[in-house]
């Protein structure tokens, strides 16, 4: 089997890395459209011309646009991200311990939220059209119905104003030891889980009750196999290309899409980073930021890929 | 029985007696909980603060774009920790008067244009170094300097020349201005080491803390400065934290779940919510910050002052101070100016809604057609509703206004002193002369009503050199009835900062300079035992 396999995934890294360059020329090219100029937005209302034709100059904003491309291009190409506009500082080392917190989160909510959701969507097509799944499916569809913003206030006002159990900021910081970091991430954890639980859940049950309309679970039904062993012997394991693709898209989502869980915990994650930095025009933090955000999307859906590829013979082995 | 009670009080201060068993005495002697209680937090006031621990404010307007530069402060997180770690030469007191800090003495020559600072001996910078006269002048060259992007550039324009001589910085003005030592009351000032030129970000000066956690937009941190030139009149905790937190819901929550034990910024809106939780007091401080509508009183059709007056009348002042500040600010007169400004003269008459007068101003005014306002969130709290509010009262005088709702994201660069009629916000200054200068002189970069009279400057100019008390209010009041009855700054209200401490803090006294205890919330404030 390895060398076709090999080829493939040479392919989907080739193809990834591909565009990741159209991706890098589009963040540009929208950094270049945003209105107002950074020199202005940095001084604010207290900018007089003075001081911002200076802050002008002095940033080198006079340069044409292509240039300024290129030059960011070769920057990010050798790992310099280059100095943010405001605050001065080098991107790259100011981005890490917002990356890593970022990561921490999703990764605290994925722990959880990716086996549970599997678990949930085994379950329900176990006790599938029964009570069982009803409320399962009830529970899920409705977490994730409600706006992030109110699953968050409501976990606030329980377990941090009234019962007092949990923080109701998170913010961390580094040499911050692990259980009190763990206690800190519980309430953004817990919203993006029940955010992101029914996607998965839902898109598990579909993907195995497909298969288990296929022949070969009637004979396994006929042999008098146990509802649940077919479900994980049979079915699962030809269920999963869809239900990677569909996991794979909501890790992304808890990288990249965790704005408002972020500013409602006051959690010092890449969301809140970018969001500064906007509102600041500061182009060079946006744009690798924005650089970032799409390595993730574009690192997961070549795994999503890779991982159909590899439990799916018929891809595995190419006419 | 007070003799008795005031013994209790000081023995539940001093620990030897519990809150409770207290409460219960004073109730035996017939004395409401009310009363006890107030008895209670004299007591522990007369006691004196409470040395050590930790004191957190949870504050809104921090970004991680921030740096530690204070000629770059511009929100209120920066200001606050700035307090901490920094010290200027003079502070603005709570009664509006100057508190001599790095400068032990401020002189000037008869004409107010010479001016002496000596500088205290025997303060220490956080490095160890002591706080020399030079390093005062360099800190007001860097930031006088005119490549410099300090924010407090404009005030320091008005210098000619300046020098050390022996313990004292000597300061020439180009023209004369009996406010000088108010000017070095401002909070981006801070005396640093050479005056910052070498790391303007270093975080050092002789403040009461010294800086240990620089997170821009997360968290700051400091640690109690052993040397610290007051000793313990500020700094009593031992340690103190800011953590950022922009969003009101979130700061509220972190207040009531403990994490922090003050926060700024309520919301008028849930004043009245907080003020129910068991242990949470708020701080209400009418202050100098204003909401205004800017209109050009160069552009048409505001260039009319009889349409500029029409529009004036036409304010609800009241119903608006109701509905958008829930009461928490004062109305307006339709000067930058108010009551919290050392002489000002309160003699002047209110302006009143009156829709008959306004609509008979407008008919002169002979303008036709509907008039365009922008508004946008970030002008202030309720600045979109305000509009609307507008709106309808201008309605009732046949006026019709045609609101325009600007994205917040470039307000500040695209609309606000560039479109003719907007609304704004203004922080206020330490003085009516520096309020005047940054806005109201035909030359200020921020003239955003576009007020330009050759003999209005004239007055600004001769009232910064009178140092006689009577004459210089005289001055003022002239002044502000210039502005009130032609200018184009329409004053709905004047806000009040509205903070709140958590349950235990003690010692807190409201400034009207700023909010959070003028940003000494946090140096001045202590946990009750």
């Amino acid at each position: 089997m390895s060398f076709p396999i090999l080829k493939l995934i040479a392919q989907r890294i080739a193809l990834g890395i591909v565009l990741l360059f159209a991706v890098s020329i589009l963040i540009f090219v929208g950094t270049q459209i945003l209105p107002g100029d950074v020199a202005q937005s940095i001084l604010g209302q207290a900018a007089t011309p003075q001081a911002l034709a200076n802050l002008r100059e002095q940033l080198g904003l006079n340069d044409p646009a292509y240039i300024r491309y290129f030059r960011w291009l070769g920057g990010v190409l050798t790992g310099d991200l280059g100095t943010a506009l405001t605050s001065g500082q080098d991107i790259a080392s100011s981005i890490w311990p917002r990356l890593e917190n970022t990561l921490f989160l999703a990764g605290c909510a994925a722990v959880v939220a990716v086996p549970l959701a599997i678990i949930l969507g085994l379950l329900a097509v176990r006790y599938r059209n029964g009570p069982i799944d009803k409320i399962i499916s009830a529970f899920a569809l409705a977490s994730t119905s409600f706006p992030e913003f109110f699953i968050g206030y409501l976990l606030v006002y329980f377990f941090a104003v009234k019962w007092q159990v949990f923080p109701a900021i998170s913010t961390v910081f580094d040499g911050m030891p692990f259980l009190q970091r763990l206690q800190a991430v519980v309430l953004p954890a817990t919203a993006l889980t029940l955010v992101v639980l029914a996607h998965m859940m839902r898109m598990t049950r579909a993907a195995i009750l497909n298969v288990m309309q296929s022949a070969y679970i009637e004979t396994a039904e006929l042999k008098g196999l146990r509802p649940f062993d077919i479900i994980r012997k049979h079915a699962f394991p030809n269920a999963v290309a869809p239900v990677v693709n569909v996991v794979m898209l909501n890790l992304a989502y808890l990288v990249v899409g965790v704005v408002v869980i972020e500013v409602i915990f006051v959690y010092p994650g890449m969301g809140q980073y970018l969001v500064d930095h906007v509102a600041k025009r500061d182009v060079p933090v946006v744009q690798a930021v924005g650089l970032i955000f799409a390595a993730v999307y574009i690192v997961l859906n070549i795994i999503a890929d890779i991982a159909a590829i590899l439990a799916n013979p018929r891809l595995r082995h190419p006419k | 029985m007070s003799k008795e009670l005031e013994f209790l009080s000081h023995s539940v201060a001093r620990g030897k007696l519990s809150r409770r068993d207290f409460l219960g005495r004073a109730a035996a002697l017939g004395v409401s909980a009310a009363f006890a209680n107030t008895l209670l937090s004299d007591a522990a006031r007369a006691e004196g603060p409470v040395k050590g621990g930790m004191l957190k404010a949870g504050l809104q307007g921090g970004e991680s774009s921030n740096v530690l530069d204070p000629a770059l402060n511009l929100s209120q997180v920066n200001f606050s920790f700035g307090k901490c770690w920094g010290e200027l030469l003079v502070e603005l007191k709570p009664d509006g008067g100057l508190e001599n800090r790095i400068a032990e003495e401020i002189g000037s020559s008869p004409d107010a244009k010479t001016w002496t600072m000596k500088i205290r001996k025997g303060i220490q910078f956080h490095d160890g170094k002591e706080v020399a006269p030079a390093d005062v002048m360099a800190t007001l060259e860097r930031h006088a300097d005119e490549k410099s992007k300090s924010a407090a550039l404009g005030i320091l324009q008005g210098i000619d020349t300046m020098k050390v001589d022996g313990d004292a910085v000597v300061v020439t003005l180009k023209d004369a201005n009996a406010d000088f030592p108010y000017l070095m009351a401002d909070y981006h000032l801070v005396i640093q080491p050479n005056g910052g030129k070498d790391n303007p970000n270093a975080g050092i000066s002789a403040g009461p803390y010294k800086v240990t956690v620089n997170e821009p937009g997360v968290r700051y941190g400091g640690e109690k400065f052993a040397n610290y030139w007051q000793g313990d009149k500020l700094g009593h905790a031992d340690q103190v934290e800011i953590v950022v937190i922009n969003d009101p819901t979130a700061r509220t929550a972190a207040l009531q779940g403990g994490q922090v034990n003050m926060i700024n910024r309520v919301e008028p809106k849930i004043v009245d919510l907080i003020k129910r939780v068991p242990g949470v007091t708020i701080q209400t401080v009418s202050g100098r910050g204003f909401y205004p509508f800017n209109m050009f009183c160069d552009t048409a059709p505001f260039d009319n002052n009889d349409l500029r007056m029409a529009l004036k009348l036409a304010m609800d002042r009241d119903e608006m101070l109701d509905k958008i500040l829930r009461g928490y600010g004062e109305v307006g007169n339709d000067m930058p100016v108010n009551k919290a400004y050392p002489l000002f003269s309160d003699d002047i008459e209110q302006r009143k809604f009156d829709p008959e007068k306004a609509a008979e101003f407008y008919k002169k005014s002979g303008h036709s057609g509907s008039i365009l306002l922008r508004t946008s969130d970030v002008a202030f709290p309720g600045a979109v509703d305000a509009a609307q509010l507008y709106q309808q009262s201008c309605a009732k005088a046949g006026i019709k206004i045609e609101i325009k709702r600007e994205p917040g994201d470039g307000y500040w660069s695209e609309v606000w002193n560039k479109q003719p009629f907007s609304l704004s916000y203004w922080g206020g200054r330490a003085t009516q002369d520096q309020m005047y200068s940054t806005a109201y002189i035909s030359s200020a970069d921020w003239n955003d009503t576009r007020w330009k009279r050759p003999e209005f400057d004239k007055m600004v100019i001769a009232a910064r050199g009178e140092l006689d008390e009577a004459k210089r209010k005289k001055m003022y009041r002239d002044m502000g009835l210039m502005m009130r009855d032609e200018g184009g700054l329409l004053v709905p209200f004047f806000n009040q900062y509205i903070d709140a401490s958590g349950k235990g803090v003690q010692g807190w006294v409201n400034n009207p300079a700023q909010e959070m205890c003028g940003g000494y919330a946090l140096a001045m404030c202590w946990l009750e035992a």
